[in-house]
């Protein structure tokens, strides 16, 4: 892929102090986690993750609290060294930044949101959003010229002069959201930005994140444990267990295949309705099949909510069609079916 | 009596303790005097500057000095007490013994501060060093104070810049600490934060580090102060003048009235000097500075007259 702005291939983070050998240990022999442990007394953070990020897309990697999402996201701005593997971004090698190179790609190029916001306290809120561009040494007027339009874009104007702590969660977190795109940087990484959010202001935050990406046409990495969220946001979805990933796709994917039971089990509870679509549960008909059926008709990328309302209104079968001729039909119970998953 | 054996194996002999200090003193001594006597150097212009400048100093001056400074650092209140304090003492007649206390103490403070402040931010980055430090910081706050003097007499001899040093080997392990502390409390996620958006080591610790250990260190520069403040008594004892001289005397010669009156006015600097520190301690937000106390008064009516000479301008804009 030419156009990945992000790129990991094959990943590794051991933490501890035999990383090297255990890593060696668990390539060449293939000890488990549990054995690495055991052996070396080292703990498998994240285990031979390869992805790649086009630009404007929102990777999500879900999972659960000690599955390694967190540490393999710290290894786009190499807050975190990785063990093994190779990660590029915007075409450098992470890995290979000398010191000041690598503050310019954290400074420019890599914003990031953390759970717990981690504003300074002692700076008020516009200083709080123009950190990025003051450790890189612009003047006061100018980044303070920029953080306030990044505050506007947040609909935080009128609160630069106050500090963290007069600021509700909600606030706390758009200003942290402006903070990371002060320098108008290339990459987002989210580390689980809104999980610390009660669930109102949770979905307000989302819905504001995904109208601002859309405009911004960020490349976005964006951690949560809430397999919801990854499906609101995620133009692809990661799920992540044991430092591996489990399975890659887009939503639909993960909803309608997944690969075992772990993501089963997590997909068991989501609302199919708004991500099958008419062409994943319709019977295809065969090539040169009469398409002389009666009723009504949907099209292939109609989600199954459409389906439902249509199927309220008709008795029998439901033709499919790719927008020129029929390509299939669906029955009552087929729809039934894919409702219930 | 007492038999050389298994119950009492005291009596076959002892460790020559006292003999290797005396020994090992001496050869310090005798070896290495041109160097601490080099170390006196700076001690003792730092010290002879403060003393000048707080002799020459009228007391109303700097009775108003700090008035001033107490209303802004803390309210009128702390400002009206300090005030009254320090006209206490001067009307006891121990404005020069205080002045000079005053000086050494300070001088302490500052050299306390220059030591304990680096050496405090470098253990917390380095578990080495502050595994090391820690059981000389304990041995120097519980050794008693009158044990420093003798080695402090030798190599320095006797006099103010002595019983400077002597004060801040006394009272610097406070400052140590509480930076240490200060700085380990900071939270990792601002530390990673900072790391994130490309700060440099320098720019983390001056930006974030030290500005949110502050008010912890500001706690251990309290400490440091009082402790300095009780040194200054002990250290008479090697021909420091001023207050802790006057104690002195008054012990000597049983003399309540003399050692009251040094007490008192020993009393009076701790109370001005812990309630101007714990005043800084408190954390402040940077703005607050410029509208309170007299700099904020000043500036009112400043704007006040700027605005009556412009325009007629609604109040609000006045208030903000």
């Amino acid at each position: 892929m030419t156009d990945a702005v992000i790129e990991c291939r094959n990943v590794w983070k051991i933490f501890g102090d035999k990383s090297k050998e255990a890593h060696s240990a668990v390539t060449e022999r293939g000890l488990s986690k549990k054995e690495i442990l055991e052996q070396y007394r080292c703990v498998v953070g994240v285990a031979d993750v390869s992805f790649t990020v086009g630009k404007g897309e929102i990777f999500c990697i879900m999972g659960l609290s000690g599955s390694g999402k967190s540490t393999l996201v710290r290894h786009i701005n190499r807050l975190v060294e990785p063990t093994a593997g190779v990660i590029r971004v915007a075409n450098q090698d992470v890995n290979a930044l000398e010191g000041p190179q690598l503050r310019q790609l954290r400074s420019q190029s890599v914003g990031m949101v953390f759970q717990n916001m981690a504003l300074l306290p002692h700076r008020t809120v516009i200083d709080n959003v123009a950190l990025s561009l003051e450790l890189r040494g612009m003047t006061r007027a100018d980044r303070h010229d920029i953080a306030l339009e990044k505050l506007r874009l947040v609909s935080l104007d009128g609160w630069g002069d106050r500090y963290p702590d007069e600021l509700s969660g909600g606030m706390k977190q758009r200003v942290g959201l402006a903070r990371a795109m002060a320098a108008d940087p290339e990459i987002l990484l989210m580390d689980e930005p809104f999980s610390a959010l009660d669930p109102l202001i949770r979905r307000q935050l989302q819905e504001q994140f995904l109208d601002l990406s859309k405009v911004l046409n960020k490349t976005t990495v964006f951690i949560t444990h809430d397999l919801d969220e990854a499906i609101r946001l995620g133009t692809h979805i990661a799920i992540m267990k044991d430092g591996r990933f489990v399975q890659v796709g887009t939503a639909e994917q993960i909803v309608t295949e997944p690969v075992d039971d772990y993501v089963a089990d997590f997909v068991k509870g989501i609302s199919r309705l708004e991500l099958v679509s008419a062409g994943k549960v319709m019977q295809p008909l065969a090539d040169g099949q009469s398409s002389a059926l009666f009723g009504p008709s949907v099209l292939a990328t109609d989600k199954l909510s459409k389906l439902l309302q249509v199927a309220k209104e008709h008795d029998g079968v439901i033709t499919v069609s790719d927008g020129k001729r029929p390509v299939g039909v669906i029955s009552r119970y087929d729809l039934l079916n894919a409702v219930s998953g | 009596m007492a038999e050389c054996g298994y119950l009492d194996p005291f009596a076959c002999g002892k460790l020559p303790l006292a003999d290797w200090m005396t020994d090992g003193l001496r050869w310090a001594v005798d070896n290495y005097r041109p160097f601490f006597q080099a170390v006196k150097a700076p001690v003792d212009s730092m010290l002879l500057s403060f003393t000048a400048a707080l002799g020459a100093v009228p007391p109303m001056v700097v009775i108003l000095v700090v008035a001033l400074v107490s209303w802004q650092i803390a309210g009128v209140r702390l400002a009206l007490g300090l005030t009254a304090i320090l006209l206490f003492v001067g009307f006891i007649g121990v404005w020069p013994e205080t002045m000079l206390t005053l000086a050494i103490v300070l001088t302490s403070l500052l050299f306390s501060l220059a030591l304990g402040i680096p050496l405090g931010i470098w253990a917390s980055r380095s578990e080495t060093l502050y595994a090391v430090l820690r059981p000389l910081l304990d041995g120097m706050q519980t050794i008693p104070a009158f044990v420093y003097l003798v080695p402090v007499v030798m190599l320095f001899g006797i006099g103010n810049v002595p019983g400077v040093i002597v004060t801040v080997i006394f009272a610097v392990a406070p400052v140590i600490r509480l930076t240490y502390l200060g700085m380990k409390q900071v939270p990792g996620d601002v530390i990673e934060a900072m790391r994130a958006f490309g700060a440099t080591e320098s720019q983390l610790l001056w930006k974030a580090q030290l500005p949110l250990a502050m008010p912890t260190i500001m706690a251990g520069v309290n400490q440091t102060l009082m402790m300095s403040l009780s040194m200054v008594v002990i250290a008479s004892m090697i021909a420091v003048g001023g207050l802790g001289q006057m104690v002195l005397r008054g012990i000597g010669r049983l003399d309540i009235g003399i050692a009251t009156v040094g007490g008192v006015g020993i009393v009076a600097l701790a109370i001005v000097l812990d309630r101007l520190t714990q005043a800084l301690a408190k954390p402040r937000k940077k703005g607050e500075w410029l509208s309170r106390g007299p700099i904020g008064l000043v500036r009112s009516v400043a704007r006040t007259s700027r605005t009556d000479s412009a325009q007629q301008l609604p109040s609000s804009a006045i208030k903000n």
